[in-house]
């Protein structure tokens, strides 16, 4: 072992109280950092897993037009006009070549039309307002996961019977309705048509659960007085989520129809995500930053205690870099130790918290093993404490033996 | 004989707390083998001087040989290189890192300047301690022997290099008469022995005496040569 790092090894175990503070201190920092960090990731994955449960990351649709006036020539008589939503249909023309334009796109994985249509349920007396939508069962599946949170019945009945009916299970529990039972809907048309239900579903959005129910495409379209090219929506699934919004801008150039991203649908929610970052982040880099303060205290104690030990050690040949190289060797052992403590806290700390149980819509803690934040964690752990190390390892290089040696 | 230090036209000032000449034109030559004693009252420069001649000061005007270079103007870095090799150092307090054994204090300068292998150091270290009186202490903690002893570890450390000078900033200043005498015999066995240099700063007149010359200084100037 070479000479400054077996000095630095001796002070360090001289003092090993001190030591122990120390990495403790980065033991403690980087812990909470790597786990506040992974926190957040989980956070957000749960956030956005529930997003996606009941939106696709691009909603394509017509979007409302407001009227204009008919009147666009300035010499001819003003016209008092009164703009409002032209009261067109709000279908989507041609659905099936747009669809095929949309799945040709690049970033595009999954596309499915879908029509929405606010309902009543009926049963006796009893009557509450929703919405149905139509659907693709199995395109609708892979897009939503509608199978991971069933919880009663077979999500593939309804691809064989056009009159059956999946609902939340909050409408199941208002109405009182199991397996087999029928359910009347009305339409805004007007329309009534009885549904068998042949599956409940529980997403743990109360309002969700109590207001929405999935349909076959065709049964809503009939329930809407409209033929089979009625398409409201088009729910587009791409590559990477976090893109959705360009791709949704591309869309709406193609199309010609509102592409909206789920970010740009979702604003309040991904405010909320921004804020929670930040101030995550900005907590867990000053808890380790404090750490490194907690380094830099004790080095710079020991080197004001060392005082002596560093000026013989300069007079009997020592370089300014030698000096350095003991202190900053000791800031980093104390960093390394610190960081694979830390880990191994951060590790346990998670794995605990995984076993939590919150309930909900969220169900376990969301937090998970995130390499990246681990890695994260461990470099700016190590890059603090060494800047916590070489600033009194400078000040201890910058003594001069003869001011000690004169006192 | 060989010159082994020599000054030309040293002058120093010290400007805090107001401009003061503390050396003025020191001009001397030390010969290989000597033995030298600088005695002078408190303030007359002979420890600013010996600093300056240990290269630990650079603040100063003139130049400066040792073993015939040239070391003023050097890097610091350089000059440590020339401490570590041909300087040795014993001072009025030993300096020992109190947390090492007093093999590994003795090893250090020969740990750094690398030239030996450890094992070769070690037994060089033992030899040193050994002629000092102090084989079986050797891997006691520094911090553990009293001052007598501490002081002889210190030697021990200025000479594992072999160091062709060894400077005194008052080595007996806080020995008694006994271990006085064992440091003066143990300097003296060097130059004739070894042909050591020894430029001591001391107050003992006795030792001063003893030795085979003497430079007396007074306001910075060198009275008797």
């Amino acid at each position: 072992m070479n000479l400054s790092s077996s000095i630095a090894k001796t002070y360090i175990f001289s003092n090993k109280k001190l030591t122990a503070v120390a990495v403790l201190g980065v033991l403690l920092g980087m812990s909470v950092y790597i786990f506040m960090n992974s926190l957040l990731v989980g956070f957000d994955k749960s956030s956005n897993a529930s997003i996606f449960r009941n939106t696709s990351h691009i909603r394509v649709y017509k979007d409302d037009e407001m009227s204009k006036s008919l009147n666009q020539d300035s010499f001819s008589l003003s016209l008092i006009i009164n703009p409002k939503v032209v009261p067109t249909n709000n279908t989507i023309l041609n659905p099936n070549m747009i669809l095929a334009t949309i799945l040709k796109q690049k970033d595009v994985v999954a596309a499915t039309p879908q029509v929405n249509t606010n309902v009543f349920y009926n049963k006796g007396r009893l009557q509450i307002s929703g919405f149905a939508i139509g659907i693709k069962p199995d395109e609708a599946n892979t897009m939503y996961n509608i199978k991971s949170f069933m919880v009663e019945g077979d999500f593939n009945v309804l691809k064989s019977n056009p009159n059956a009916i999946v609902i939340g299970s909050g409408i199941s529990q208002k109405m009182n309705l199991s397996i087999g039972d029928y359910l009347n809907l009305t339409s805004s048309k007007g329309i009534n048509r009885s549904f068998k239900v042949i599956g409940i579903f529980k997403t743990n959005n109360s309002v969700t659960d109590k207001t929405k129910s999935y349909i076959n495409l065709a049964a809503s379209q009939q329930l809407l007085k409209e033929g089979n090219s009625y398409i409201t929506d088009i729910n587009v699934n791409v590559r990477d989520p976090e893109h959705a919004n360009k791709v949704a801008q591309e869309l709406t150039k193609i199309t010609g129809y509102k592409a909206e991203g789920w970010k740009e649908a979702n604003e309040t929610l991904m405010a909320t995500n921004k804020m929670r970052k930040m101030i995550i982040t900005f907590v867990s880099l000053t808890i380790l930053l404090v750490a490194g303060f907690g380094i830099y205290n004790i080095l710079n104690m020991t080197v004001s205690q060392k005082i002596n030990d560093i000026a013989i050690l300069k007079a009997i040949g020592f370089k300014g870099k030698d000096v350095i190289y003991v202190f900053v060797k000791q800031a980093i052992f104390i960093g390394i130790v610190g960081v694979i403590g830390g880990v191994m806290m951060a590790t346990i700390l998670i794995t605990i918290l995984k076993r939590v149980y919150l309930g909900g819509d969220i169900g376990y803690f969301p937090i998970d093993y995130e390499p990246l934040k681990f890695m994260q964690g461990i470099i700016i752990g190590l890059v603090i404490t060494f800047f916590a190390g070489y600033i009194p390892a400078k000040k201890a290089a910058n003594v001069d033996p003869v001011a000690i040696f004169r006192k | 004989m060989n010159t082994v230090l020599r000054t030309e036209n040293l002058n120093k000032f010290f400007y805090d707390p107001i401009e003061f000449k503390v050396l003025k034109n020191i001009e001397f030559e030390v010969k290989k083998g000597e033995f030298l004693s600088m005695i002078g009252k408190s303030g007359s420069g002979k420890s600013t001087l010996l600093y300056i001649l240990s290269t630990m000061d650079n603040d100063y005007s003139g130049s400066l040989f040792i073993d015939n270079e040239l070391v003023t103007g050097l890097s610091k870095d350089k000059m440590a290189e020339i401490r570590n090799e041909k300087i040795g150092f014993v001072f009025q307090f030993h300096y020992l890192l109190s947390e090492f054994s007093c093999l590994q204090n003795v090893m250090i300068p020969a740990l750094k300047l690398g030239r030996l292998s450890v094992k070769d150091i070690e037994a060089k270290a033992y030899e040193k301690l050994e002629i000092l009186g102090l084989k079986d202490q050797a891997l006691k903690p520094a911090s553990k022997l009293s001052g007598g002893q501490q002081q002889r570890v210190a030697i021990a450390r200025a000479l594992i290099n072999d160091p062709i000078i060894i400077m005194g900033d008052e080595p007996t200043g806080n020995l008694d008469s006994n271990n006085t005498r064992l440091v003066f015999d143990m300097f003296q066995h060097l130059t004739r022995s070894y042909g050591q240099t020894i430029i001591s700063v001391t107050h003992d007149d006795d030792f001063a005496k003893k030795s085979d010359r003497i430079i007396e200084m007074k306001d910075g100037e060198i009275v008797k040569y």
